[in-house]
């Protein structure tokens, strides 16, 4: 174990046993406009490319320019699912950014800096064993291209040198990135170089501290991608062909994505004047056959609510991804929370099913995409994807996505010309599943209405009617609670362990993370019990997992404990130990273990 | 015994439930009347209702139909038809739905010119709700939410439609059935958002502005040689109010596409006809290697 600067406890070790490197962390900061993010994704990049698994994450206000940015890449040997608490190399482009990260440094790290800007405090750092390295940003970036603007160029060139990677690795980034600029190719270039070249002819190992040294290896079958863009691609996968948006961060990359693939992949793509627009278009375009998406957070969310039962007792399939962010109102736009889960449980009036899931890393962002939109059709409600920012804009590498696990099953629906004589659309029957028809069918005729209705969909308030309807709506739900049973959690982990950690959603991968970086040998007294389907809830499943595990714990991004209130309602167990966070950001791995040891559990 | 009703190729199980004298019957009629002689087969035509006396009608018209929010019907048919542009797709809905909650719907959608009716009943109350007055009642009108009269000035869905961009907007009198029809015919022919508004007078609770009120003062643009080209002068009439009330065309605009004709996607078979088939990832996982 390592101490930081601020003496708090680092967990895992730098290099394993063979002295290679097992996990680092990098982040570099500065002024919002600087190329904070394009800088960062292209470093982890080539860390991906050079065959290591990455994740990352972005701090940001909600600010276009200025501000304090950072991002970070924490690399690994191994697969990772979370960013750690504790930075290796800091890349400050700017003094306020070593103010502000010097003490999530360990001893044997390093930052780079432009000395010509500003000096830090050498005998502060180099008591903590902690090496300066100055770049001349500004200089070298004048030198590329004549302008301050490849500062992070420059910066990018010097990081690849420090840690030993090929600096074509960054060079082909660079020709990718600015593919639609071929005039500027060759200047990045230089400035990737420069920066390289600046580390190579300045600094020697012996003289540091410093000791991440990379070799490339295999890239194995894997790929970059972010969660919100896997949601996309999912949704794309799972052939979504409306797509209808209102931008809010953190969800917006998911709209991004899909309006620059609209053209290409058939897709309609519709950018509405709000959310209660977002959610009826979506509706409507389902309603005549589409398989409609849209993704927003807690405050377009809000906005959608009244159309939620609308779609509830219409019976429209539709998916909804709500990317949470720290509420209520404006709350924190641009940082995490887990706060929306009773909310989105319980949101909209009066009765009616609805299915719930929170994917807990990258690849499930994509797989649980994909199934939302079969759920929906099969079923014919309403599925809500809860991520949050940690995930949705974390971006990480996972293994491809893989194509031949994608199935498509749209429900049941009657085909055009074989429409039987008298059609109710909303006829009921024993698991509350009605064939469902589509405008332009001959015959099909039926009326969706948000009034109650008969089974043609025509308004009726009769008491027997009334409770035939709700039992009706009411069964698709128990029918799909059996259907999602065996998928509606994960256990993590061995049988026989000791103690459980309870989680849902992007704490998962931080878990997950936490405990790989135990010994094995306590590693083996915890498992990890993920609810990945909140509604309906798995609770028989869940209530015999925690009856009989010894010691149950739970980690929550929110303050109020929301999945373990639902569990004790659900369940009536009671889940006395909580580890919560509500600052606005994700857990880390190491302070997870950190309050595991509080907890005496290690 | 209940009278024996002949059931007309538009009507459903359903009568209408309107009030005795209710100016919903006079649009209900123009409605059916403009499809039939369109000759637009029921099954391809989905009205999306809003929510109040108008929205009832959702009941009583034989066609696929879907009873939206209150005000939220506009974005409903927007979606609808982007998904399936093969559809007849039309929107009934009152002013205060139309008006109230839906104002920004209504605007958005006009600047959008997707390929939808819009036949809006202005009786300038509220009348399911037992009428308070509505955005479109006038000056002064008062009611059980405005008991001191109201001190809004009324809102103009044909002026407010042109001043957004509207590609055709008209007005018609549900006390002129004949007259409403061919506006209603004319409208859905247009490709674009139309617009017809029509005076629908409340007999139960609007004392002010009700069949006489209109049948003294209404009268035909079309009989007057007014230019439907000039924008200005549209809305010049759209704003008229007072012993002369003018009806019909205010003003037309083909040569603007419908917002479906700009999508490349959409070219070719609506998008819900085309076989919906699982799409090759590779092309899109390239971009994250």
């Amino acid at each position: 174990m390592l101490t930081t600067a601020n003496g708090k406890i680092r967990l895992q070790t730098l290099m394993d046993e063979q002295d290679h490197v097992k996990k680092f962390s990098w982040k570099i900061g500065g002024e919002a406009g600087f190329g904070i993010k394009s800088a960062g994704m292209s470093f982890a990049k080539c860390c991906y490319r050079s065959g290591y698994h990455v994740f990352d994450n972005t701090e940001y206000p909600s600010l276009i320019r200025g501000g304090h940015n950072t991002y970070q890449v924490t690399v690994s040997s191994h697969p990772v699912h979370s960013v750690d608490e504790h930075i290796d190399i800091l890349v400050a482009l700017n003094k306020e950014t070593v103010d502000k990260h010097q003490h999530e440094m360990t001893e044997g790290s390093a930052i780079i800096y432009d000395g010509d800007e500003f000096q830090p405090d050498v005998v502060f750092f180099r008591d903590k064993k902690i090496t300066l390295l100055h770049v001349p940003f500004k200089k070298l970036s004048l030198e590329a291209c004549g302008t301050e603007i490849m500062r992070n160029t420059v910066a990018m060139g010097a990081t690849m040198a420090l840690i030993k990677l090929p600096s074509s690795f960054m060079e082909d980034i660079m020709k990718e990135v600015f593919s639609h600029k071929p005039a500027v190719i060759e200047s990045n270039i230089k400035a990737v170089r420069l920066g390289y070249s600046f580390i190579e002819e300045h600094y020697r190992d012996a003289d540091t501290d410093f000791k991440v040294s990379l070799s490339v290896r295999e890239k194995g079958h894997r790929m970059y991608v972010g969660g919100n863009e896997a949601q996309a691609i999912g949704a794309i996968a799972a052939g979504c062909n409306f797509y209808s948006g209102y931008p809010m961060t953190p969800s917006s990359s998911i709209l991004h994505y899909m309006a620059s693939k609209a053209v290409s992949e058939g897709i309609i793509f519709k950018h509405a004047e709000d959310e209660i627009a977002v959610l009826n278009m979506a509706l409507g375009a389902s309603l005549v056959g589409a398989r409609a998406m849209v993704g927003t957070s807690g405050g377009g969310f809000s906005l959608m609510v009244e159309t939620l039962g609308l779609a509830g007792i219409t019976e429209t399939p539709v998916v909804i991804v709500n990317c949470q962010r720290p509420g209520p109102a404006t709350g924190m736009p641009t940082w995490t929370d887990q706060g929306d889960l009773r909310f989105i449980l319980h949101a909209a009036q009066g009765e009616f099913p609805r299915i719930v899931m929170a994917p807990g890393d990258i690849e499930e962002c994509f797989y649980l995409t994909v199934e939302a939109f079969n759920l929906a059709d099969r079923y014919q409600m309403p599925v809500i994807l809860l991520s949050d920012k940690t995930l949705g804009e974390g971006v990480g590498t996972v293994p491809i996505f893989d194509e031949k696990k994608v199935v498509i099953d749209r429900g049941a629906f009657i085909e055009d010309g074989k429409v039987p004589k008298d059609y109710k659309r909303y006829q009921v029957t024993e698991n509350g599943v009605s064939p469902r028809t589509f405008p332009g069918m001959e015959g099909g005729i039926f009326c969706g209405n948000s009034d109650e209705h008969d089974e043609y969909g025509y308004s009726n308030e009769e008491s027997l009617n009334r409770i035939d309807q709700v039992n009706k709506r009411a069964r698709k739900l128990e029918y799909a609670a059996k259907f999602l049973e065996s998928a509606s959690v994960n256990l993590i982990g061995p049988e026989d362990a000791d103690i459980t950690l309870v989680c849902w959603g992007s704490p998962k991968g931080v878990i997950v993370d936490a405990l790989d970086e135990l010994p094995l040998r306590v590693r083996k007294r915890f498992r990890v019990l993920q609810i990945v389907v909140l509604w309906p809830f798995p609770s028989e499943r869940v209530k015999s997992i925690l009856e009989a595990s010894k010691r149950v714990i739970l980690i929550e991004n929110n303050s109020e404990a929301q999945l373990a209130g639902l569990i004790r309602q659900m369940t009536g167990f009671d889940i006395r130990e909580k580890i919560l966070k509500y600052d606005g950001r994700s857990f880390f791995a190491d302070e997870v273990a950190q309050k595991l040891i509080r907890l005496k559990c290690l | 015994m209940a009278m024996q009703f002949v059931k007309g190729p538009l009507d459903t199980n359903h009568n209408p439930t309107w009030c005795p004298g209710c100016g919903d019957f006079g649009i209900w009629m123009s409605l059916k009347n403009a499809l039939l002689e369109l000759k637009i087969p029921p099954h391809k035509v989905l009205i999306v209702y809003g929510i109040g006396c108008s929205g009832n009608m959702t009941n009583f018209v034989g066609t696929y139909g879907w009873h939206s929010l209150h005000g939220r019907s506009v974005p409903t048919a927007v979606g609808a038809k982007l998904a399936n542009k093969d559809l007849t797709v039309i929107v009934v809905a009152g002013d205060g739905d139309g008006l109230g909650e839906g104002m920004g719907h209504f605007i958005h959608a006009v600047r959008g010119n997707a390929d939808i009716t819009y036949i809006m009943h202005d009786n300038k109350v509220y009348g399911l709700t037992v009428g308070q007055a509505a955005p479109t009642a006038i000056k002064g009108y008062k009611s059980k939410s405005t008991p001191e009269g109201i001190i809004e000035v009324n809102a103009n869905a044909p002026s407010l439609a042109i001043a957004a961009g509207c590609t055709f907007v008209s007005k018609g009198f549900s006390g002129r059935v004949s007259h409403l029809q061919g506006l209603i015919k004319q409208a859905i022919q247009h490709r674009g958002f139309s617009l017809v508004d029509v005076y629908q007078p409340c007999v139960t609770f609007n004392k002010v502005n009700n069949f006489p009120f209109y049948n003294q003062r209404i009268y035909d643009l079309q009989q007057e040689n007014h230019d439907t080209s000039n924008r200005l002068k549209a809305f010049e009439k759209a704003l008229e109010w007072g012993d002369r009330i003018p009806t019909g065309i205010f003003y037309k605009d083909e040569s603007r596409p419908p917002y479906e004709d700009h999508l490349p996607q959409e070219q070719g078979q609506p998008l819900v006809v085309r076989p919906m088939k699982k799409r090759s990832l590779s092309h899109l996982i390239e971009e994250f290697i």
